[in-house]
Formats: C-alpha cells, structure tokens, sequence
C-alpha cells in the first residue's frame, strides 16, 4: 500500500513548461511543486499543506504560492540565473539554479543546487522530509534496569543477596578468623570492602 | 571495585540524556508563539452563510488573513512578498477571497474555507496607473466578472478560474483614471478620470466585450487634486488643486454637466486646505480641514448642503447596503475616554439607526479605520457589528455597545526590544503557599511517574499535559532563581511601549507614548529605539528599572529629537522631554549616576555630542572618562566610515555645559565605484568572555584578539547591489573588512571574488560569521573569521612566566598596535537568511551556537564549530579529542536542532538572544509579524535538572531503600538470635 500511496501524486499531469518568453518586458518561469503524499505525513502536528507552500524567487525578491495543481509561475524575470526556493514545513527543498537566456527562449536550464543534479523540467521535489521532534523511546524494562535508579537497586540486590552466598560458601575455618577479626574491628569499615583495603 | 564501576556508569548513563532537541510533548513547555497580522487596511466581513463567520482582512504588512468574527483568531494567513502591495481585496461568489496586488499587476483568488490559492493571473498594460478593483455581481454569459483597472487597461476577469475575457486599454498619455463605476442593474461600465489635470473624460463602456459606447470630455479652468468621490452612481465631486472649490460632475446619460461650488460658501470661516476623505456613500460626502470634518449632502443637481460640522476627530466607514436601495455608514467620534459609534442611513442624515457609546483604552489611541457589518436580530431589526483600526494597530471588534474581542497587532511591527527584571520576591510572604502547595506538588509528581512508567489513563496523561504548560512557576511576576522570567519590553512602530512577559508571553502592560503626538511642534513622530535606562542592584534596588525611548520629529535625519522615560514595571512614562537638538546616534555609556542612571550620549546631525540625564552628577562622572570616549558613524550612501572623539565643551553661542564638540580622529573612504557598503556588524556590549586563550590540540595557546571597538563591514560593487541574476560573477565581489574603531585601524580586508549581497553578519568574541550569495557556485555561502592576537603569542614561555617576564596581564588597549593573525574558511549553506544571531550566555563559558533565521521563517541552531576556519579533512586523534569535526564542504541542516520547531515566525527580521542567570541557558526572542520566545541551552542543561526530572522516583527510591535497610536489619538480628541459640 505504502508504495503506491508514494506513487499517488498531488497532481496527475506530467508536462510542466519551464521557461517562456511572456509578454511584457521579461520572461515567465513555470514550474511545479510535487509533494509525494506517502511522506512526511506521520507524527507531525501539521502536517504539510500545499496551501502554504511558499516559493521564493531570489531570496525573497517575489513570493508566490502554489495552485492546488501543485503550479507555480514567476512573471516578468529579466534574463540571467535566478534562484528558486521552496519553503513547506515539514520538507527539505533543495534550492534551483533557473537559467533564463535572452538568446534561446523556451531553453530549460535548472539545477538543483544542493547536489548539482539538473532537471530536465521543473518539477521540484521534496529531497527528504524532516522530523522536527526527537521520537520518545516507548517505555521498556531496560531503560528502568539502565536508569541510575534502577541500577542503585540492582546493586542494593546483589549486596543483600549474593554477599550472603558468598559468605555461605567461605571455609568454615576462615570465617571463623573473619569473624574474630570483625569482633575485635567491631563495625566493618568501607575501606575493607575495597580491593587493596582488605587486611587478608 | 563493584561502587568504582557503579559510579562510573551512574555518570555515563546520567550524560546520555538527550536534552538539545524536542520531544513532541515538550511543546509549549518552555517556548510561546503569537500570531499576528499588522495594521488592517481594508476589511470584508463573510457572514451570508450559515457557517462560520469571518472577516478578510489585508494589512499594511502585505498580509491577507481570514478572522474569525466570533473570537478573532486567524483561520489563515499569507504573507505577500515584500514589494507586492495589496491594493484591494473583496468576496467573490461566496467562496473566494480576491486579492489585487502589487500595484494592480497580480489579481489572485483564494479559497475562503482554507486559503488555497485558487487561481492566478497577471494584468498588464500600457503604463502605470492608479490600481482599481471591482466586484459587483456582474454577470456575463452565465459567468460572474470582476472588473479591474490597473497599468492603464481595464480588464473583465473570470471569476471561475482568473480567465481574462474582454480588456480595454486606455493609452492617452495624460489620462488618470480616478473611478470604474458600475450602474447596478446595467449593462454597461463608466470610467471617468482627469487627462492633463484640468480636463474631465468620461468613457462609457459596455461590459459584455469591452466595447467602447461613448467618451466625452469637459475642460475646467482649474486643476484637480486628484480624488474623487462617488455620490452616486452618475454623480461626482472633486476638489481643485487649491482646495476651495468643489466640483460636482454629473454624467447623467453619457452627458457631462458640472457645477462649481467655493467651499467658503459653505462655511462661514476660511477652512484653510480641504481634502475630500470620504469616497462611497451615496448622496454624501466629507471633506476634511485642518480643524473641521465636515459633511456635505448633494441634493438634486449638484446642489450642496451641509449637514454637519464636527470638530472631533471622526471616522467614516464605507457605505453598506442593508436592505434593498437602503445603505448605512458609520461614524466614529472620540469623546474623553469613550468612543461614539453611530450607524446612519445614507438618505436621512438625522436619524440614527444606532448610537453606541463605549469605553475606550486610552493607551489605543484615536480611531484610524472602521468598517461595518450588519446581521438580523431576532425582533427582525438590524444589528450592526464595527471592525476599528486605533492609532496602536489594534484591532476590536465592536458590538451592542461592547467590545467583543481585541486584537493587539501593533505587535507585528516591532522596531526594538530590550529586557527587564522583575521585581523581588518578598520575603516571609510565600511559606504558607508552598506547604499549601505540597500536597498538590507530590500530586503532580506522582502524576507524572504514572506517566513514566506507562500506567497513567488518557485523562492523566491530559492533566499532566495541562499541568505542564500550564505551571504557574513560570508565569509568576517575581524574579526567579534561574533568570527565565524576565519582561521583554518592545516598542513597536505604532509608538506603543508593550511589555511582555517571558513565561506565557501575555501582556503585562502596554503604554501609548504620549510625547511624540500630543505636542503642536512635533508633525509626523517616529520612535526610533529603546535603551535600558536604570537597570537596578545593589543600593538602588528599590528603584524601579526603566527604559528610555528615542524618536524624532519626522522622517530626515535632522528633525528634533523626542526623549522618553518609562518605568519598566507600571508602564508609567514618568518623562519626557522635546530636544532642541536632533538625534543622529545614540550611545549608551557604561557609566551610571549614583541612582544607577546610565549616562546616554546622543550625537546630532551636526556632530555635537549632548550628555544625559542633564545632572550635575552626571557630568562630574563623565568628565574623568572625557579622553576615552570614541565613537564611529558609517556613511552608506558615500561609503565614509569615521571615528570620531570629544573635544571641548560647545563654545561660542550655546551655554549649555552637557553638550560637547566632537573632532574627527580618522576616516576611511572606500572608492565609490567600485564599493558600496551594505552591512556593519558590531559585538554586543553585554557579551562575556570567559577565557581569552583558547588551547589546541598540539598542547599550543592561541589568545583571541577580543576587543569591543571591532567593525565589520561589507561592501559589494555597486553594480551586484541587486537581486541575485542581475550580474555575472565576473562584475561581482564582495569585500570585507575589520575596523578598530578606536583608531580606524583596518585589521583584516579579504575579497570574495563572484560573490554577492545581501549580507548577514554575526560579530561576538573574536570572530565574526557572514552569509553571502556565491555565484559562482550559485549557492549561498557561510563564512568565519577568527582573529588571534600574536603579541601575546610568546607568552607560552614558562620561564617567561616564572620570572614575571610576560605581558599577560597588561590590559587589551586600541591604543596598543596588535599583531593580529586571522584564519578563514567558507562553507556552504542551503538557505537564504532572514536574520542571524548568536546565543549569549551570562558568563560565557557555555560554547556558542549560531540562530540562523531562514528564508522559511524558521529558527535554526548550528553549533559554532561547524564554523570552526581550523577544520581538517582528515583530524588528528589530538584534534578529534578537541572536538574538531573534519571538514565538509556545506553545513549540515538537522531538522532537530530548529529551534522554532514546526513553527514559522513568519515575516522573520531578528532574532534576539538574552542571557539567563543560569550559565548553561539563553532566552531567544524572535519576531517579525509573529512573535516566538524560548529557553535555549547550546550545551544542554548541565548546571540544572530537566524539567522531566522525576522527583517522585528518587522519593519512593530513597523510601524503598530505607525500608529495604530496616527489614535486612530485622531479618539479620533475627539470624544472630538463631545462631546463639543453636
């Protein structure tokens, strides 16, 4: 299912004309914006609209939004190489180096700048969707045992009931000696528990 | 050696906590969010349908928004790109929201439910003209029209889908086109406008296909001031460029009669310069002089009438149709601290469909804009409902005599910010609260390790929630241990004072600066910026902290200055002072008066320095410091840079011993055609540094060069001053430079060949990060440069420093020549910016990271050691342990590390960044037309526990623990009894 969902476009039209000289004093640039539906749609509180896709000309010489065909169009840009970003939360876009040359009008030229891939329409889509929260590790015994609590406790659990074991399984004749050596000691010390502190 | 390792892997479990990034329910925790949407400047109400109710709305901002009528929150939003001016908006087919922009070039549709763009289309035409925009049920073919005026062609445009169906160009070069009258009920459109200034042309137009059906013209003697109003819909009135005759033009079947009435016959008093105000009710229009508004009535042909002269200050709204052939408008008067709102029929000026009288804030100032909107009450009478715009940007609405919802927008145009403490927690008065409290605290806490340990219900995870954002800890208006709660004070361009609190973000207070519009003198007022005044401790902490507003008298940099002092926690404004001098640059001293005052110098236009407060204390204490006050001023347009120092006091004509001559120490003129300045950068004045010498990897010391007096400038060739795609690399380069300012000393310039604006730049400690366009690449680039101080370089010497041999100790001085070293490197980076700033921190020990506001309106943090110029491809294990990342070619983008997480603070200009009395943490401020504040920790919090910190589990630890020692104690005086009786 999850791949074809992937497969289901926000449009269905494939053509998308790049590059025309318009009417007036410059050129029009005509793109679209293709958001994959299978992305970017789980665990976001908003998850992405294209109603507020922005797409910016130049670093925010000319903003503009997307029709609900996912189309966009930027009018009256004088030749040379322009810069087309596009913004969604929730997307990561890769910014595009557009062409427009004087000499050859209806030339496709762009470039994703990011990793230097061209396009042969523009058609921009998203490089990866981003997570904007750190995923809560669900709850599990492990993370209680690896808590510093958790591992007081166990240490408390082997204190009380392996040390009697291990006293149980001392030669008789040497716990008798420990033994005297406690009464005469009285209370053992912390530093006798300590490798290198012991007396034996 | 069991208690050794358990030490060791209690702390390397303790330090694995993630903290730098966000989970999803920490969300509102530390951080808020407000929207706004600017200064309305046209609205229409949406309240035909059964559904919800709205109002659309465009601002000043370039902003379109959809409200909800009932509470005034925003349904959508969109930004217009900064030059694309709404010029007008309307409802079309119940459905869209039409938008005509940017001087008529760009008519839009938007889907009223969601704010989808619907459709697009581009008008142009001849030349430029005045933009008009009309929507009146015209329907052509089964297909409603809208009819736009814009570049000199009128236009026929689909409503369905942005179809231009028939357009009409109007070349004469001359021809100003003043209105597009549609006659409701006929086929035809009339376009009247003034050619040459003094001839009256009316154009009759058949709106099926654009065809022309008649012109007519009609010279005057006179010329006309260009608006004009609408009295009905074959009748206008025009003023003449004097202002004292007003013309009423009929055009009444395609023929042109006029008739000329002096505005002295109609008052008794010479009125002075009028000006028409109101432009569509029919039947009667305003005009407007320097002491009166005045209403006039046009009765049969082009007979005029006054109805009413009013001295208040009133406001008049559109005309609304309430019935059939039956309009109302509305009139709001100020009276003291009440408002009058009053709806009238449009044919019966004496009677009254409603008169309201409400209580106004004074702090909103006077009423700027007001636009009515009319329902059916139960009793089937009308009921009208108002929108205002006051003087602060706020937006109300209005109705059955009380405001029902306000909105204060005067915060989407925020011009500075700076903050203040808040006042001290009295002691002896909290004891009782927090043992009331203790119950409900070990509540919470048990609450919250349901949570942990995935026993809690639905219902307690949602009070946990609840419990979380809505702690009243951080809310509260006392001053805390850690430093988060503060008051951010912003001054917006409205002229209002707002200080918000950092904890929730609510108003605490808001104050209307009373100085800049009351006085006759002062015309046009702006408030410039905002300096801490009296920052309190030690022996003035029973003073209250204030700040001091600057502005000035109008727009050119020589208009008198206007001061302001405002008390920080009343919002009081307890003076304020007209300046005889104007206010070119203001600098804060770092020197105060004995009750804390903190001695401001301000420099007018003609380069004389005047000191504040005017005490003699003041000056006493200034004049020690005399020789070592330096200042510099940056000239954009003839890229000058100058330092300049204090000479004397002012001689010659002026006895006034706070002002000072100033002498030029040095200047630096850059060549005007081949650099325009374009971005300086200074270090903030607060900032700490903690350590000058920084260590490297081979055991080796580098002392930063840290001194207060740097400048960064960056200048481009003129020519690539433009947009990006307006020059080729080869005709581009950016240079930049560091400048003591102390002594114009220049101690780094470095060129960027193919590069170019706009510039970002970032100054703090001894490095300085810039964000640049390179075309070559044609990609954005970041850059860093770090400069070292070499003198101190030999210092490594320990016998140097064993035998006091060194010069560790000698103070950072301008006056000394440095040997400077600098090291560089770009990287590149995805993004345009918006803004950049650096985290500050109180001791600066904390490492810093950069906020990077991007082109989407959102707050990214990058760790400064991605912008570390000493990055190798290959690091040593000596340079790995330092913590140095081997070098890649761009930034990297970590969707976690925004800081504004799914948010936008859209229309993003700075990002502000305060230091919290805890080191490890920084309170970042961002607006632009919205607002977001959070705590920030660039190294994690490790001078504090998290909030998530279970305190309830350590309890019921440290319980269990006890019990656990009481009953092997029992067991084992239970076994010693056994033993002995064996």
């Amino acid at each position: 299912m999850a791949p074809i969902a992937r497969l289901l476009l926000l449009a269905l039209l494939s053509t998308a004309l790049t590059i025309s000289s318009g009417s007036g004093d410059g050129y029009t640039i005509n793109g679209r914006v293709k958001i994959p539906q299978g992305l970017g749609t789980k665990g976001f509180a908003l998850p992405g609209k294209t109603s507020n896709v922005k797409v910016i000309l130049n670093g925010g010489q000319i903003v503009t939004y997307l029709r609900p065909d996912g189309y966009f169009l930027f009018q009256n840009i004088p030749a040379g190489t322009h810069l087309i970003e596009v913004t969604a939360i929730g997307y990561f876009f890769s910014p595009v180096r557009v062409d427009v040359s004087a000499r050859n009008p209806g030339k496709v030229q762009a470039a994703l700048t990011e990793n230097r891939r061209g396009l042969s329409e523009l058609v921009l889509e998203p490089l990866r969707d981003e997570q904007y929260y750190e995923i809560r590790e669900p709850f599990s015994i492990m993370s209680v045992v690896k808590s510093p609590m958790g591992l007081m406790v166990g240490f408390m659990l082997v204190v009380v009931f392996l040390m009697p074991k291990l006293v149980e399984n001392m030669d008789p004749e040497e716990m008798r000696r420990a033994q005297e050596e406690m009464r005469n000691q009285g209370v053992p010390s912390l530093a006798s528990l300590l490798p290198g502190g012991g007396r034996n | 050696m069991a208690i050794m390792s358990f030490i060791f892997v209690f702390f390397f479990f303790s330090s694995l906590q993630p903290i730098l990034s966000l989970y999803e329910d920490q969300v509102g925790l530390m951080d808020w969010h407000q929207q706004y949407i600017g200064k309305v400047k046209q609205a229409v109400f949406h309240t035909h349908k059964t559904g919800r109710k709205r109002v659309v709305a465009s601002t000043e901002q370039n902003i379109i928004a959809t409200l909800d009528l009932r509470r005034g929150e925003i349904f959508w939003r969109h930004v217009l790109g900064p030059n694309d001016v709404v010029d007008g908006i309307d409802i079309a087919l119940g459905k869209y929201v039409i938008t005509l922009s940017s001087g008529g070039s760009i008519l839009r549709a938007w889907n009223l439910p969601d704010g989808q763009m619907v459709w697009e289309s581009s008008l142009h035409g001849p030349k430029h003209s005045k933009p008009l925009l009309l929507t009146r049920n015209l329907i052509i073919e089964k297909d409603n029209v809208l009819i736009v005026f814009s570049n000199g062609r009128l236009n026929a445009v689909s409503c369905i889908d942005g179809e231009v169906l028939w357009k009409k160009d109007f070349e004469e070069e001359s021809l100003e086109v003043q209105q597009v009258i549609q006659p409701p009920g006929s086929g035809f459109i009339y376009v009247v406008g003034f050619a040459a200034s003094s001839q009256f042309e009316m154009y009759k137009i058949n709106a099926k296909n654009g065809e022309l059906l008649k012109h007519e013209s009609t010279a005057f003697s006179g010329r006309f001031t260009g608006e004009v109003s609408l009295v009905s819909s074959e009748t206008v009135v025009a003023l003449d460029s004097t202002g004292s005759i007003l013309l009423t033009i009929s055009f009444h079947n395609g023929k042109i009669s006029s008739q000329q009435t002096p505005v002295s016959n109609l008052l008794e008093d010479s009125p002075g310069l009028a000006v028409i105000i109101h432009p569509s009710v029919t039947g009667i229009f305003a005009i407007k002089t320097d002491a009166a508004t005045i209403f006039i009535r046009v009765i049969g042909e082009g007979k005029l009438e006054v109805v009413e002269k009013t001295n208040h200050e009133t406001v008049v709204s559109d005309a609304l149709s309430i019935s059939e052939g039956q309009q109302a408008f509305a009139l709001v008067q100020h009276a003291g601290s009440s408002i009058h709102l009053t709806v009238k029929p449009a044919h019966d000026w004496d009677s009254n469909l409603l008169k309201e009288s409400i209580k106004m804030d004074q702090q909103r100032g006077f009423v700027h804009k007001v636009f009515i909107n009319n329902y059916i009450r139960t009793d089937r009478s009308h009921g009208f409902r108002a929108l205002i715009v006051m003087e602060d940007h706020s937006l109300l609405l209005l109705q059955q005599g009380a405001i029902v919802w306000s909105r204060e927008d005067g915060l989407a145009s925020i011009i500075d910010v700076t903050t203040s403490e808040l006042p001290v927690e009295k002691a002896g008065v909290s004891v009782a609260k927090v043992e009331l409290n203790l119950f409900e605290w070990l509540k919470g806490h048990v609450l919250k390790l349901k949570g942990t340990l995935m026993l809690a219900t639905p219902e307690d995870i949602a009070a946990i929630q609840h419990m979380r954002l809505k702690s009243s800890e951080k809310s509260k208006m006392t001053r805390d241990h850690n430093g988060f709660r503060k008051l951010l004070i912003a001054l917006t361009r409205a002229g209002k004072l707002f200080a918000l609190h950092t904890g929730d973000g609510r108003i605490v207070w808001s104050h209307l600066l009373q100085s800049p519009h009351k006085s006759e003198s002062c015309r046009q007022p702006i408030v410039l910026n905002l300096y801490q005044w009296l920052v309190p401790h030690h022996h003035a902490l029973d003073e209250n902290p204030s700040v001091l507003v600057v502005g000035r008298c109008g727009p050119s940099s020589d208009a008198l200055g206007v001061l302001s002092l405002v008390d920080s926690y009343t919002g009081k404004e307890f003076s304020s002072l007209s300046l005889v001098h104007s206010v070119a640059q203001v600098i804060p001293l770092p020197y105060t008066d004995s009750t804390e005052q903190r001695l401001h110098l301000l420099i007018d236009a003609d380069k004389h320095a005047h000191l504040y407060p005017k005490t003699p204390e003041a000056i006493d204490s200034f004049q020690s410091e005399f020789s070592n006050v330096y200042w510099y001023s940056v000239d954009d347009d003839n890229g000058i840079i100058k330092g300049y120092a204090l000479k004397t006091k002012c001689g010659s004509n002026v006895a006034d011993e706070f002002c000072f001559d100033s002498r030029e120490l040095w200047s630096i003129v850059l060549p005007s055609e081949s650099e325009k300045i374009i971005t300086t950068a200074t270090r903030k004045l607060n900032e700490a540094v903690h350590t000058q010498a920084k260590l490297i990897a081979d055991q080796d010391v580098m002392y930063k060069y840290i001194s207060s007096n740097l400048l960064f400038v960056a200048t481009v060739a003129p020519k690539a001053s433009g947009e990006i795609g307006s020059v080729t690399p080869e005709e581009s380069w950016l240079v930049v430079y560091l400048i003591d300012t102390v002594t114009g000393r220049v101690l780094h310039r470095m060129t960027h060949h193919g590069s170019q604006g706009p510039v970002q730049a970032v100054l703090s400690e001894n490095w300085v990060v810039y964000h640049y366009f390179n075309l070559r690449a044609h990609r954005y680039e970041m850059s860093v440069i770090e400069i070292y101080d070499q003198s101190r370089a030999d210092n490594k010497d320990v016998w140097k420093l064993v035998v006091g041999n060194h010069n560790l100790t000698s103070p950072v001085s301008s006056y000394s020549r440095a040997e400077v070293i600098t090291k560089s490197q770009s990287y590149f980076f995805t993004h345009s910016l918006k803004a950049i700033a650096v985290t500050l921190t109180v001791k600066g020990i904390t490492s810093k990271q950069l906020l990077i506001g991007t082109i989407g309106d959102q707050v990214l943090a990058l760790d400064k050691r991605f912008l570390d110029p000493r990055r190798p491809v290959n690091p040593t294990q000596a340079e790995r342990e330092e913590g140095i990342i081997p070098l890649t070619d761009s930034l990297p983008i970590i969707p976690q590390s925004y800081i504004t997480h799914s948010l936008r603070v859209e229309g993003l200009q700075s990002i502000i960044t305060v230091a919290a009395k805890l080191e490890s943490t920084t309170l970042v401020f961002a607006h632009g037309l919205d607002l977001f504040f959070t705590h920030y920790a660039p190294s994690r919090t490790y001078d504090s526990l998290t909030e998530d910190f279970s305190y309830a589990l350590l309890l019921i630890t440290i319980v269990a623990l006890v019990a656990a020692i009481f009953v092997t104690w029992i067991l084992s005086q239970r076994k010693e009894l056994q033993d002995r009786w064996r």
